[in-house]
Order: structure tokens, then C-alpha cells, then sequence
């Protein structure tokens, strides 16, 4: 019992650390149809700038972490504005081997300034501390972080299906062509969609760095999961992505517990098998 | 229509060159390298068992269109099967290299039964679970692969009973280009074979392929397998030359690595593979030699630029401009216009 609920809420601290980085890249891959690789780089650079902020300037977390999200936004609007529309068009191995390319960039740019070694984000002592839950302590961390993973699943299902932003955000994926004829501003909508995909990406980022530590190579090595998580979710669909996330993130966790020598092994078994079952994602919207 | 109409066709709609003779080019180019830069042999060797990786790739990606990210499943396990043999059973490398090719074949067929009833970003993301999964098993199988530590101890046979592996590599640049070069020419000949014509069939249009009557999967299947057989031969060759195998060979990093190569030759035409292991070899030598991170500066740089400025279109200007230079040269520039 006591191990079933070690899994069960660490697996759902990792899975919404998976979906909360998966999401951004749910929306670019699945409703903008452009393989965004570099996802993985948003988040390795919002993990970064948090870490540099509470560790070398002694910011508070609490303003570090809305500062490195809005900043790792700010960097996905300007890159998605200068370069990447002009790739929208373009063949997908066009886009996988820029986006990867700038990945490859980017990881020797971290590395050149920060150096190889691990980045640690300091915790402000409220998240530090441990809450009794009972059957086992927990640190603050990992509830603040599934809280955060709820609120960012409700806010989003909310803003694409209720508000005027999503309305135009479905509108420009359905018909770019029509949606500007009728007064849609499709490229503000293309661009503050890829920046907040990339903010959340940097949210992330911030809040795995325990699960997912902060490395140059962070960029790459988390990838191929993230993409994983989006795959079986099915692209585009942000509720498929929360549940492939937290499936697969109880799965890889509960093989670290009881079969660490396996390495992923179960949680690509997991994600071949689901796979296998839907091809086009657990809860993919209409057929591709 | 007349029935003599069918061989010409055949001929022209790949090309017209008869299957020896890029294999024979390749073979002049590395033999002169060989005997040119016998500081170098190291890094030859390597160029040539990438290359026969890239080009086994390219059966894939280029002549059969599906997109995989899994490559180096085939060629880690054509590795670990070849040191595996030369450690236990018999250290001559001619029944490692078959060895090598076999695994690599049987692990294509059997993942290739399951993958290709799948296409697009599902195919992809499966191939790439089937590399993280035969990955696993081989860390978890220690006593076997030697897991996290590399499999080593393993010492080759002479070739042929009569060509000794030495401490400069001579022999094993000659065997590596020896195994590229009939690779090479296997491939010419399945991809302008009926049967590559089929499957270049399949890669432009699936349903009309498959209305025509040609049994799609079973064709896919077939070129996957063969692609596996070379990709693991191209394994067993840089584990019986490097004498090491480590878990490495089984990393996502050969997969893109490959790709990449490929992409910057050109998919589809063979001799691209050949072009683009070349270029990305000696560029990854000369920039890790000089500092490993500014390697993927450069690497990541080259990638965005391939992109922006696609290489062919790059080509076709070149050739453009200097054809005053040649009239083959103009042709050729205007027949790809």
C-alpha cells in the first residue's frame, strides 16, 4: 500500500512535469502542424534562467520563476517572428532538422556559458519543508507542482474552447486563408501561440529540475519523452497529452522503484503498446 | 507499346549507369586515400562503416520514404552479435560480418512485422521505441553485452586467414571499404531492380501502388530487412575494427547523427549517403579535435544552413553559373531544372 502511493504520487508529479512541457509542443505539432524539436531547449533554457536568477543574483523564487517563464516566451516569440514562420510551410524533415539543429546550437551555447555541471534552482523554504500526508512525508514541491499541472490543464482547456483567443486559435489552424479574411489576426494568433507554448515549456522546465536535472545535454535527453507523451496523447489534443502524461510518468516511475535495472525499458514498452492500440493518440480530435 | 519498351524504362527512370560503377569510383577514391594518408586510417575506416550505416538508412528514408529515427537498433545489434561471436564462438571476421548482417536482418524483419503497418509520426515515434527498448535490454543483459562497461576483450583473426589486423589499421580500412563497396553495389542493384522500382512506387503513392496490385507492406517489409542486413553488417564492421562495442552504438544520437548525414547528401540517390557521411565526418573529426562542444556549434550551424540554403538548389546554382566550363555539366544543370 505504501509503496502503491509513493508511486502513484510521484508518477503524477513526474507525468504533469511532462505534460505541462508537452503541451506547447501538443499545440505547434499537432494544431500548427510544425515539428518544433527545440522544445526541449525552451525548457532547458527557462530551467536555466531560474537557476542563474535564484542562485547568482539571490532572487526569490517566487519572482525568478514568472520572470524565466515570461523570458523563455519572450525568446520563443522572437525566434518564431524572425525565423520559424518562414519554415511553417516547408517539409516536415526541413523543420526537424532546423529545429534539431537549433538544439545542437543552443546546447553548445549553454555549455559555453554555464559550464557542464548540474544547475540546482534554489527553493524558497515553503516548498523545501515536508508535509505529513499521513502514510509518508512528501516535500511541498511535488503537490505545488501537480497543483500547477491542474491549473495549467483547466486554464488551457478553458482559453482554446471559451475565450476569443482559442476561437481565433482554431480558426487560423482550420483555414489560415479564411480566418484572415474575416478579420482574424492569424499571425499574432501563430505567434502568441508558439510563445506560450514556449513559456510553458519553461515552466517545465523550472518545476521538473528535481525529477529532470539541468544539464547542456538537458535539451536532447528529455526530448525524445516529451515527444513520447505527445505521440501517445495524440497530437493536438491537450487533455490527451495529461492523461498520456501522467500514465507514462506512473509507469516510468513505478520501474524506477521495482525494476530500476530495466531502464526505460517499460516506459517505451508502455508507449509501443499504447501506440499500437491508437495510432492516432489516446484522444485525437477527429482523423488526421 | 511494344514489350521491348519495359527494360529501357526500367533503366532510365533511376538512372543509366551500370551498377559497378560507383562502387568502382568509391572504391578508386578510397584506395587512393588509403594509400595517400596512411596517418588517417583510423578515421577512414570510420567514414566507411558510417557510410554503409547512411546508405542503409537511405533504402529507408529515401527510396522507400518512411521516416525512422530507430536505425541504430540495427546497427548496435549487428555490433553486439559480431563481438558476441568473436568473444564466444570463432574470431574470423568474414563469419562475424555474416553474423552481423544476420542479426541485423532478423531484428528489421521481426520490428519491421510490427512498424510498418503504421506510417508518419507514429511509425517515427515507434522506431524510436524500438531502439530504446533493444537499448534497455542490452544494459539490462550484462552478462552478455557487458552493459554499461562496453564489451571488449574480443581479438579478430586474420582476414582470410592471411591478413592480420595491425596496430595501424591497414587492414581493417581495407576490409571496412572492402564491406562498403559490396554493400554499395547490392543496393544499386535492389534499388533500380524492378523490385526498388516497386518500392520507389510505394514511397510516391501508397494507395495507387497498392491498387495496381503490388503488395505494399511485403515490399516495404522486404526493403526494411535488407536495410537492417546492411545497417548490422555496417555495426559488425566497427566492432570487429574498433574492438570495443559499447552501449553507445545503440544511442538515439547514431539514429540523428545518420539522418543528419543523410539529409546533408541528398535522399535517395545512394551516392548522397556516400557524400554527406564523408562531409559530416570529417567535419565532426576536425571540430571535436579541436574542443567536443564547438563540434556541435558547428554541427547545429551547418543543420540550420542546410535548410535555409537547401544543398541541391545551392548545386544547381553552381552548376548554373560555370557552365560555360562544360557542356555535360550544363545538361545536366538543365535537365534538373
Amino acid at each position: 500500500m505504501q509503496l502503491l502511493a509513493n508511486v502513484l504520487i510521484d508518477g503524477l508529479a513526474y507525468g504533469m512535469v511532462l505534460f505541462i512541457i508537452a503541451a506547447g509542443l501538443s499545440v505547434t505539432l499537432g494544431l500548427m502542424r510544425f515539428v518544433n524539436l527545440s522544445h526541449g531547449a525552451f525548457a532547458m533554457i527557462g530551467g536555466y534562467l531560474a537557476a542563474m536568477l535564484t542562485r547568482e543574483a539571490q532572487w526569490s523564487f517566487w519572482l525568478a520563476l514568472p520572470l524565466a517563464v515570461v523570458a523563455t516566451g519572450a525568446l520563443g516569440a522572437l525566434l518564431e517572428a524572425l525565423v520559424l514562420r518562414h519554415l511553417y510551410r516547408r517539409s516536415e524533415l526541413d523543420q526537424v532538422l532546423f529545429t534539431i539543429g537549433l538544439t545542437f546550437f543552443l546546447i553548445a551555447a549553454t555549455n559555453a556559458l554555464a559550464g557542464p555541471q548540474v544547475q540546482l534552482i534554489v527553493l524558497p523554504p515553503f516548498l523545501a519543508q515536508s508535509v505529513d500526508l499521513g502514510f509518508r512525508t512528501l516535500p511541498v514541491q511535488r503537490l505545488f507542482v501537480i497543483g500547477v499541472g491542474l491549473l495549467v490543464a483547466v486554464v488551457a482547456a478553458f482559453a482554446v474552447t471559451r475565450t476569443r483567443f482559442g476561437v481565433w486559435l482554431r480558426a487560423a489552424v482550420d483555414h489560415a486563408e479564411t480566418a484572415a479574411t474575416l478579420g482574424v489576426p492569424v499571425r499574432t494568433v501563430q505567434c502568441a501561440c508558439f510563445a506560450i507554448g514556449a513559456a510553458l515549456a519553461g515552466l517545465g522546465g523550472v518545476l521538473g529540475a528535481e525529477l529532470m536535472p539541468l544539464e547542456p545535454y538537458y535539451a536532447l535527453k528529455y526530448l525524445v519523452l516529451v515527444l513520447v507523451v505527445v505521440a501517445v496523447g495524440g497530437m493536438g489534443s491537450l487533455l490527451g497529452s495529461l492523461v498520456a502524461g501522467i500514465t507514462l510518468g506512473i509507469v516510468e516511475t513505478a520501474s524506477k522503484y521495482l525494476a530500476s535495472e530495466w531502464g526505460s525499458l517499460f516506459f517505451f514498452l508502455a508507449m509501443a503498446v499504447l501506440l499500437a492500440w491508437r495510432p492516432q493518440g489516446l484522444l485525437r480530435r477527429g482523423a488526421a | 507499346m511494344t514489350t521491348s519498351d519495359a527494360p529501357t524504362a526500367i533503366c532510365r527512370a533511376p538512372r543509366c549507369a551500370p551498377p559497378w560503377r560507383l562502387p568502382a569510383i568509391v572504391l578508386l577514391i578510397g584506395v587512393a586515400a588509403w594509400w595517400l594518408m596512411p596517418e588517417q586510417l583510423g578515421l577512414l575506416t570510420r567514414i566507411a562503416f558510417m557510410a554503409l550505416l547512411v546508405l542503409s538508412l537511405d533504402l529507408v528514408v529515401g527510396v522507400a520514404g518512411l521516416a525512422t529515427l530507430g536505425h541504430t537498433a540495427l546497427f548496435g545489434i549487428g555490433a553486439y552479435a559480431a563481438g558476441i561471436f568473436a568473444l564466444r564462438v570463432h574470431p574470423d571476421p568474414t563469419l562475424g560480418l555474416l553474423m552481423g548482417t544476420a542479426a541485423g536482418a532478423v531484428l528489421a524483419a521481426a520490428s519491421g512485422a510490427f512498424l510498418l503497418r503504421y506510417s508518419g509520426f507514429t511509425f517515427l515515434m515507434l522506431t524510436i521505441a524500438v531502439a530504446q527498448i533493444t537499448a534497455s535490454l542490452a544494459q539490462k543483459a550484462r552478462d552478455w553485452t557487458g552493459g554499461d562497461d562496453g564489451l571488449s576483450g574480443f581479438t579478430m583473426a586474420p582476414l582470410f586467414g592471411r591478413f592480420a589486423f595491425d596496430m595501424e589499421g591497414r587492414t581493417a580500412a581495407l576490409y571496412a571499404l572492402g564491406v562498403l563497396v559490396v554493400g554499395l553495389y547490392v543496393a544499386r542493384r535492389v534499388v533500380d531492380s524492378p523490385f526498388g522500382l516497386a518500392v520507389r512506387g510505394i514511397h510516391e503513392n501508397r494507395a495507387r501502388m497498392a491498387a495496381l496490385g503490388t503488395p505494399v507492406i511485403a515490399r516495404l517489409l522486404a526493403m526494411y530487412t535488407l536495410a537492417g542486413a546492411l545497417a548490422g553488417a555496417a555495426g559488425a564492421v566497427s566492432a570487429q575494427t574498433s574492438a570495443i562495442v559499447g552501449l553507445d552504438s545503440l544511442s538515439f544520437a547514431v539514429s540523428a547523427e545518420a539522418l543528419v548525414m543523410l539529409i546533408l547528401g541528398g535522399a535517395g540517390r545512394l551516392h548522397g549517403a556516400l557524400i554527406g557521411a564523408v562531409v559530416f565526418t570529417l567535419l565532426h573529426h576536425t571540430a571535436s579535435s579541436i574542443n567536443p562542444y564547438h563540434w556541435l556549434f558547428v554541427v547545429g550551424a551547418a543543420l540550420m544552413l542546410v535548410v535555409l540554403v537547401p544543398p541541391r538548389k545551392a548545386w544547381d546554382r553552381l552548376r548554373a553559373r560555370f557552365a560555360f566550363l562544360g557542356g555535360k555539366a550544363s545538361a545536366s544543370a538543365r535537365e534538373t531544372a
